[in-house]
């Protein structure tokens, strides 16, 4: 668990940073810090692993002030996640993943043997293990990112809009991956995103921040998108997909979900039959909402 | 003419090439002389250098008084400290790590600097410690200019260690002073040729150096991403316009 008491970041040029934040990140669950750029989501999540210490308040891991630690140990402990990967260009693949444990003292040898057992993890192949960074894919080098995240097991693992240079479909792969390991591995992972749909795909809490770093919103996926608190809020989720207000429209052969404006949002595959007769509020959903789920997308 | 040939009849002279005053002898004083002046540049120059290129503090003080560094005269100095501290070979040592300390002391740090931020950060986060940090990452991504700075340091101390016979017995300079002094022009040019070689050959070996301390995975996958420039781009200028880049591939 971590939490965050009345942190407030102000750098030495003036600029606020994050404004009095509290909030508690709960263990094995993702949470997700979404807002626009300059926010304060970058400095909030390099605030964990103290990349960046607050000017005031404290953040504790599991009740400890980290404060107290020492900066290295305490970030070797936590894996983080990058854009852009962040790789050493100097080192192979399979040295990149063994750089943390080894510093922590593994024998070389072991630390490449997990290293490959990890390309495994992340859905790697094996042979690209010899191969530089810059003999890779973006989407494939921010797989090794991962990866390295990964490679001391810790309990925290830190995402940096991991995904935010890959194109449209790698994103898509990649997020599911990072759902399937999260399944599998039960990490507490802090996610930073300008995206909205992928904060509210990956997120079990999703924190919606506004300039300056004052929270707008904290909440499950399927809360802020029923009941945004503000303006500001409902402007942020709707804004970057139209309108997500869905509502059934029925063809005669089929049921066709519509958006707010008329758009065709997609084809409604009723896995129970009450699901044709939910109106257009009550079909407000997340992604992971139960009942009705949308295919297709955008056919116009 | 009568130079060339009289140059040609010095460096030939079996004579020339042994005992205390030979080429082999002097040739050795210069190298020792140049390695000597290099590394104790480098021991003053790289650690200052780092420091500066990883903390990105101090660079306006280097470059000043790099460049108050370099305006000063080597002769001049030479004989300011010749004067200080006697005739001998301790006022060229001193003259002359002088001269070496600049370039080196910026290839260090512009090797540092050159380095993505994002690289650096990157493994501050994963929990490098700042010596790591040096040590693992920003030394040998930053060796190359390191050693370009080693490299045109080599070449100035090698040129101007000929300054060192001017108040001792000592390297190639000798055969210049003398040649100068006793009107032997042949062994003048062909002191001066030596020194030449020398130069060469060491910028050549730098040369070599620098590309191999270039990491592998910094020069790895643009060979592969594009197809060798010049083999391409010859043939699409052969070719006629219709034929197209496809047929290029082919062939
Ligand atoms: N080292 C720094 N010195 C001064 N100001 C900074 C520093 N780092 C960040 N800031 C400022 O703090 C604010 C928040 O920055 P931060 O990087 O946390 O935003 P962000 O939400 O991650 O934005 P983005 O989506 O663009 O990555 C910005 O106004 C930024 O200019
Ligand atoms: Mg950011």
């Amino acid at each position: 668990m971590i939490e965050f008491h009345s942190v407030t970041k102000r750098f030495p040029d003036g600029t606020i940073a994050v404004d009095d934040f509290s909030l508690v990140v709960p263990s094995h669950k993702t949470t997700v810090f979404v807002g626009t750029s300059g926010s304060g989501k970058t400095t909030l999540l390099r605030m964990i692993n103290r990349m960046v210490d607050p000017t005031s308040g404290s953040i504790d891991i599991d009740g400890a002030d980290i404060g107290t630690l020492e900066p290295v140990k305490l970030r070797r402990s936590i894996g983080y996640v990058m854009q852009n990967s962040g790789l050493l260009p100097h080192r192979k693949v399979v040295d990149n993943v063994a750089t943390v444990p080894m510093l922590r003292g593994m024998p070389r040898k072991k630390a490449r043997e997990q290293a490959l057992a990890l390309l495994d993890t992340v859905g790697l192949d094996r042979s690209l293990a010899e191969r530089y960074p810059s003999q890779l894919s973006g989407g494939q080098q921010q797989r090794v990112g991962v990866a390295r995240g990964l490679a001391v097991n810790p309990n925290i693992l830190l995402m940096d809009e991991p995904f935010g240079a890959v194109d449209p479909i790698v994103r898509a792969e990649l997020q599911q991956e990072l759902l399937r390991l999260q399944r599998e591995l039960g990490k507490t992972v802090v996610f930073v995103t300008h995206d909205i749909d992928e904060a509210f795909l990956l997120g079990d809490q999703v924190v919606i921040l506004r300039t300056g770093g004052k929270v707008a919103q904290v909440g499950s996926p399927a809360q802020i998108l029923a009941n945004p608190i503000d303006d500001f809020v409902s402007t942020f989720v709707g804004a970057e997909r139209g309108k997500r207000s869905l509502h059934v429209e029925n063809h005669g052969n089929g049921n066709i979900v519509v958006d707010e404006t008329g758009r065709l949002a997609g084809v409604l595959v009723a896995s129970q039959s009450t699901a044709a007769t939910a109106s257009g509020s009550e079909s407000r959903a997340g992604p992971r909402g139960p009942g009705a789920s949308v295919q297709g997308g955008d056919s116009r | 003419m009568t130079f060339l040939t009289e140059t040609l009849a010095w460096l030939l002279d079996p004579a020339h090439w042994v005992g205390a005053g030979g080429i082999p002898t002097r040739l050795a004083q210069h190298l020792l002389f140049t390695l000597v002046t290099l590394v104790v540049a480098a021991v003053i120059a790289v650690p200052i250098g780092f420091l500066i290129g990883h903390t990105g503090r101090g660079r306006g003080l280097a470059v000043a008084i790099s460049g108050a560094f370099r305006a000063i005269p080597t002769l001049g100095l030479l004989t300011l400290v010749a004067l200080w501290v006697g005739i001998g070979l301790n006022a060229p040592y001193v003259a002359l790590t002088v001269l070496a300390i600049p370039p080196i002391l910026a290839g260090a740090y512009t090797g540092f600097e050159a380095i993505d931020r994002k690289i650096i950060d990157a493994a501050r986060a994963v929990g490098m410690s700042e010596m790591q940090i040096v040590l693992k990452v920003e030394l040998p991504l930053g060796l190359p200019l390191l050693i370009g700075g080693l490299r045109s340091a080599t070449l100035q101390v090698v040129a101007t260690a000929t300054l060192a016979a001017y108040i001792a017995d000592f390297g190639l300079g000798r055969y210049l002073f003398e040649g100068l002094r006793i009107r032997d022009y042949g062994e003048m040019l062909g002191g001066s040729i030596l020194v030449i070689l020398l130069a060469i050959v060491l910028e050549g070996l730098f040369a070599l150096a620098q590309k191999l301390v270039v990491p592998r995975g910094v020069t790895a996958g643009r060979p592969t991403d594009i197809p060798g420039g010049s083999s391409r781009s010859r043939p699409v200028m052969e070719l006629t316009i219709e034929e197209g880049n496809s047929h290029v591939r082919n062939e």
